[in-house]
């Protein structure tokens, strides 16, 4: 049994990601949960005065797909501008992940880039 | 109708007899990859005979039921009752207008809850469910319970989460219980309360008594002119029949004092400006246009039903429950939610694989064709106690082999492979 979805860098990034943890004093922050699966993701952002992605950081509990993604996403992310942040798409995120989701497992899929998206709004819009 | 399936009086059931009859058993789901089915407490598989009185209904007679004089009305109109005297008889019930054609359990249940319940509840009545409850046999006892200043009590399960009637009992120590609603089986652990006693103490003590037996009445017969209950629900899916179609059953006492809950057609038999008289049953219940092919091929999974060795299917899904606690519970980290006994209990088994999340696992397991379910099984009170966000669910059919819980079996134990921390 094999599965692209599940191969070595995902899992690398479920069991040991660098990004899981806390920030001392985030800019903000995002608590979602996945009602369905009972996955349950929080992510914390800095934003640099130049409106920059300094660091973000997740915690979380739930399946490999929703972990992993938001790992993916925060190592994609990191440095990036709050704009190009929200201006990511799932599709983006579908392609950061190397392989199609089906329609029950996109829910899984983005979850981070849901806690993302709604944790930077606020300050796209103030940049707007 | 009916295709035979049993070889012989007191024989076995003959599963490769069953198995063909279900079209989409031994097909490759992928290339290369056939279908290992279990997940019939979601939705059973549909027998050919159910498919093709479906497509006959709608293909040959494709008209509205009820006053209509043609040809095709009638010969609709015909089939559709039949159907709901063919679930009479199935359930032992001698007025099928008794039972009323809803979209499933989950309507069948909110009707009774409602209509049922903004008659008899009072401020301060009680309705007992179970730990064990689907959604559908929780959320419309909330609503109606906040809307009638009513209280939901619950059934602890014991340690071993079992069902514990002295629990049940200590309930009616003020006697404010009005409503007893019960599962006849868990969908995620496969535990079958003590229905009869269950039945039993409520009726002694002036409560009225629901059986949810969408679980249980693939797996067995419910006598519930025999059990006395008061209000019964299944869904045609779950019974090898299509979706979009259920049945209620009521006493006769409680359906003539109950108000319906949707206006419009067919519940009606005048209507004036600003009001209108209602229908007799079961029509009072049935707004619109009913479920037609839907109901038809319900009757034709009855007539299925009716054909099998129900004792033989007893032994089969039996031997099917017990291996699969003993293959699947020597699988390292497989923990089954529920009692190791199999005594007890449906064929159904809801588990966790240490370290692994059950999205994962029904994913993977999918790739070998192999269909589970996996989540909170609108059960999340129950996986609360458990202290769970999700488990995985195998369900288990006559159609099921042993052989096939063999190869699931051995598919999550590759899947512990394929996660493990490198």
């Amino acid at each position: 049994m094999d599965d692209p979805l599940y191969r070595e860098e995902i899992l690398d990034h479920y069991y040991s990601s660098p990004y899981r943890g806390r920030i001392e004093r985030p800019d903000c922050v995002c608590d979602l949960e996945n009602p369905f699966c009972g996955d349950q993701i929080h992510v914390e952002l800095t934003v640099g005065d130049d409106d920059r992605i300094k660091e973000i950081r997740f915690d979380g509990k739930g399946c490999v797909i929703s972990q992993a993604s938001t790992s993916v996403l925060a190592e994609h992310l990191e440095g990036a501008s709050v704009e190009e942040a929200l201006k990511l798409g799932p599709a983006d995120v579908v392609k950061l992940l190397g392989m199609p989701l089906t329609p029950t497992r996109m829910k899984c899929g983005l979850l981070g880039w849901k806690a993302i998206q709604q944790a930077l709004k606020p300050r796209g819009a103030a940049t707007v | 109708m009916a295709d035979a399936v049993v070889s012989g009086v007191g024989a076995g059931l003959d599963v490769e007899r069953v198995r063909a009859d279900f079209p989409p058993l031994g097909e490759e789901v992928r290339p290369g990859v056939s279908l290992r089915y279990f997940d019939s407490a979601a939705t059973a598989l549909k027998p050919r005979s159910v498919i093709e009185a479906v497509r006959e209904c709608m293909a040959e007679y494709p008209a509205n039921v009820h006053r209509g004089l043609h040809v095709l009305s009638e010969r609709a109109t015909e089939a559709f009752e039949g159907a709901r005297m063919k679930v009479a008889a199935y359930l032992g019930v001698d007025d099928p207008a008794q039972l009323i054609f809803t979209r499933g359990t989950t309507e069948a249940i909110n009707l009774v809850a409602r209509s049922w319940g903004k008659l008899s509840l009072r401020p301060g009545d009680a309705i007992v469910v179970s730990e064990l409850e689907h959604h559908a046999n929780l959320v419309p006892w909330q609503m109606i319970a906040r809307e009638t200043g009513a209280e939901l009590r619950y059934v602890e399960l014991t340690e071993e989460l079992e069902y514990d009637l002295d629990a049940f009992d200590r309930l009616f120590d003020d006697g404010r219980v009005r409503m007893v609603a019960t599962t006849g089986m868990s969908n995620v652990t496969g535990i079958r309360p003590p229905i009869e006693e269950i039945v039993r103490r409520s009726r002694e003590r002036g409560a009225r008594v629901l059986i949810d037996a969408a679980q249980s009445l693939a797996h067995e017969r419910l006598d519930v002119a025999g059990l006395g209950v008061d209000f019964a629900a299944f869904s045609a899916h779950k019974v090898f029949g299509p979706t979009g179609v259920g049945v209620l059953y009521g006493r006769r006492e409680h359906l003539e004092a109950m108000e319906p809950v949707l206006g419009g057609g067919n519940m009606v038999l005048r209507v004036e400006r600003h009001r209108a008289v209602w229908n007799e049953l079961p029509d009072k219940f049935e707004a619109g246009t009913p479920p037609i092919a839907e109901a038809i091929g319900l009757g034709a999974a009855v007539d299925y039903l009716e054909g099998l060795d129900h004792q033989a299917v007893a032994r089969h899904e039996r031997a099917l429950i017990e291996h699969a606690h003993q293959v699947l519970g020597a699988v390292e980290g497989f923990r089954i939610l529920g009692p190791r006994s199999t005594a007890g209990k449906g064929p159904i088994v809801g588990f966790t694989l240490d370290g692994t999340h059950p999205h994962d696992l029904s994913h993977l397991l999918d790739r070998s064709g192999v269909a589970i379910r996996a989540g909170h099984h609108c059960a999340m009170p129950l996986h609360a106690r458990l202290g769970i966000p999700a488990s995985a669910r195998a369900s288990f059919a006559l159609y099921n082999t042993t052989e096939e819980i063999d190869h699931l079996a051995g598919a999550l134990g590759s899947i512990k492979g394929l996660l493990r921390r490198r």
